[in-house]
């Protein structure tokens, strides 16, 4: 399916108009909440980032485990590009959290599990990226598929132990959402949507990228080999 | 051979070198012992609010030191060039893990006993009432640390820029176990009641059997070129 031009075209096709219609969505269509302002629409991009992240992340997951047992390198890709994605969106979720927060709560952060969290799952995964480019090339996929794991199952047992540290201070922050009107929710789903297809997008491109760089690897080291052949047939 | 003996033959081998060099111990002994002066400094510690700065003083010394040691563990292997030697032992992957990983344990254990006694003499506090406890908990945070960090002792003994990568995987994973540990020092020098001490350690006995079974699954992986 992702070799398919014409399919691909269109996929790219629907996510550029999503994106934009999410963006219309956003700023025009939804109306401005009335006790924190304009600052609000925010929330239709840090809620589907973070969904995201955690979906990426959880991909990983499963191509690390996918990748031990069948051995098939394609798992070893997919891996590590859901995981490069899942921290870009990641990275989007811890702007755009301190942004809302200030005007709103009057911290830019508080050591609540969930923020706290998604700090550490950050930290996991940058350090699964920087893994990648320190670990030798017959050690890589292994060692990555490893930490995917590991760090993966490491989440909600953070979000468990700083949920139980801070259960003697009171919490500041309830986990009641905000109530929303129907334009509102509107403008989520489609946020939503969009954000999805952006992801896949990216998700099918970084794969093919990947791929098309170990072909040209391949390329390159046939292409060194014929000339240090010729090499050796000139100079014998 | 039956597998236990194994393993204590990969934790002795261990032990008698260092008993030879004694190179790590010295290095995380004095250097949990600047972490402890160190801190005096930075916080200007008084009377009055030290009994909250405790747990924190002793688990940045016994994590920091125990890097230490846990760099070395995989990493002494790479640079004296007998990691392939250790691999062509008649023994499974899981049985290299235990032994490295009690031999972390035991270096560290001995490093915090030093760090105890002289934070006891340093910050007069006595810790003798607090003992069992206080020892048991320390003795579970440190094995899942070590459980922790002898999975990516060995993955960064054969990477470039070792050191740096092994912190940068170690600590992010060992949050909730530093959290627990830390957590339930905490209650112990602030004179919480048992039970609550109690539920903490059950908690961090949980943490501890999910890294060891994780480390069960996964480690074979690791020691594979």
């Amino acid at each position: 399916m992702i070799h398919n031009r014409a399919f691909l075209k269109a996929f790219e096709f629907i996510t550029f108009f999503m994106v934009l219609l999410a963006l219309y969505a956003i700023f025009i269509y939804a109306p401005v909440e009335k006790s924190m302002g304009i600052v609000q629409k925010i929330f239709y991009l840090h809620v589907p980032s973070a969904f995201l992240a955690f979906f990426a992340f959880f991909i990983t997951f499963i191509a690390s485990i996918l990748y031990l047992y069948k051995r098939n390198h394609q798992w070893d890709i997919i891996a590590s590009s859901s995981a490069e994605i899942g921290v870009i969106f990641c990275t989007i979720v811890l702007i755009t959290g301190p942004i809302w927060a200030k005007p709103i709560w009057n911290v830019w952060w508080t050591w609540d599990p969930r923020l706290t969290t998604t700090l550490i799952l950050w930290f996991i995964y940058v350090a699964y990226l920087m893994l990648r480019g320190v670990a030798g090339e017959n050690q890589r996929s292994n060692f990555s598929a490893v930490f995917g794991i590991l760090g993966f199952v490491n989440v909600p047992i953070t979000f468990l132990a700083i949920r139980l540290w801070r259960t003697i201070h009171p919490v500041v922050i309830t986990g009641k959402g905000i109530n929303i009107s129907a334009p509102m929710k509107h403008t989520l789903l489609i946020a939503f949507v969009a954000f999805c297809l952006l992801f896949f997008w990216l998700l099918i491109n970084r794969i093919r990228l990947e791929k098309t760089r170990i072909k040209a690897e391949e390329i390159k080291a046939f292409i060194e080999d014929k000339i240090h052949l010729g090499h050796e047939k000139q100079g014998g | 051979m039956p597998f236990i003996q194994k393993v204590w033959v990969m934790v002795w081998k261990d032990i008698t070198s260092e008993l030879r060099t004694k190179e790590m111990l010295l290095s995380m002994c004095l250097f949990s012992f600047l972490v402890l002066i160190i801190f005096n400094f930075a916080f200007d510690i008084g009377f009055k609010n030290l009994r909250e700065s405790i747990p924190g003083i002793l688990w940045v010394a016994f994590i920091f030191s125990g890097l230490m040691g846990l760099s070395r563990s995989f990493g002494v292997e790479r640079d004296r060039g007998t990691l392939y030697g250790l691999l062509l032992c008649p023994i499974s992957p899981w049985g290299i893990y235990l032994g490295k990983m009690i031999g972390t344990l035991i270096f560290m254990v001995i490093m915090e006993i030093f760090t105890l006694s002289i934070f006891t003499i340093l910050y007069n506090i006595n810790v003798i009432p607090f003992l069992l406890p206080l020892g048991l908990i320390i003795f579970l945070g440190t094995l899942g640390f070590a459980t922790i960090g002898t999975i990516f002792s060995a993955m960064s003994a054969t990477t470039k820029a070792r050191d740096v990568m092994l912190s940068i995987l170690v600590f992010p994973i060992s949050v909730p176990i530093i959290i627990a540990s830390v957590k339930a020092t905490a209650m112990i020098f602030l004179g919480e009641p048992i039970q609550e001490i109690y539920s903490w350690l059950k908690i961090l006995v949980a943490f501890d059997l999910v890294f060891l079974l994780l480390a069960y699954l996964t480690f074979g992986f690791i020691m594979e070129e």
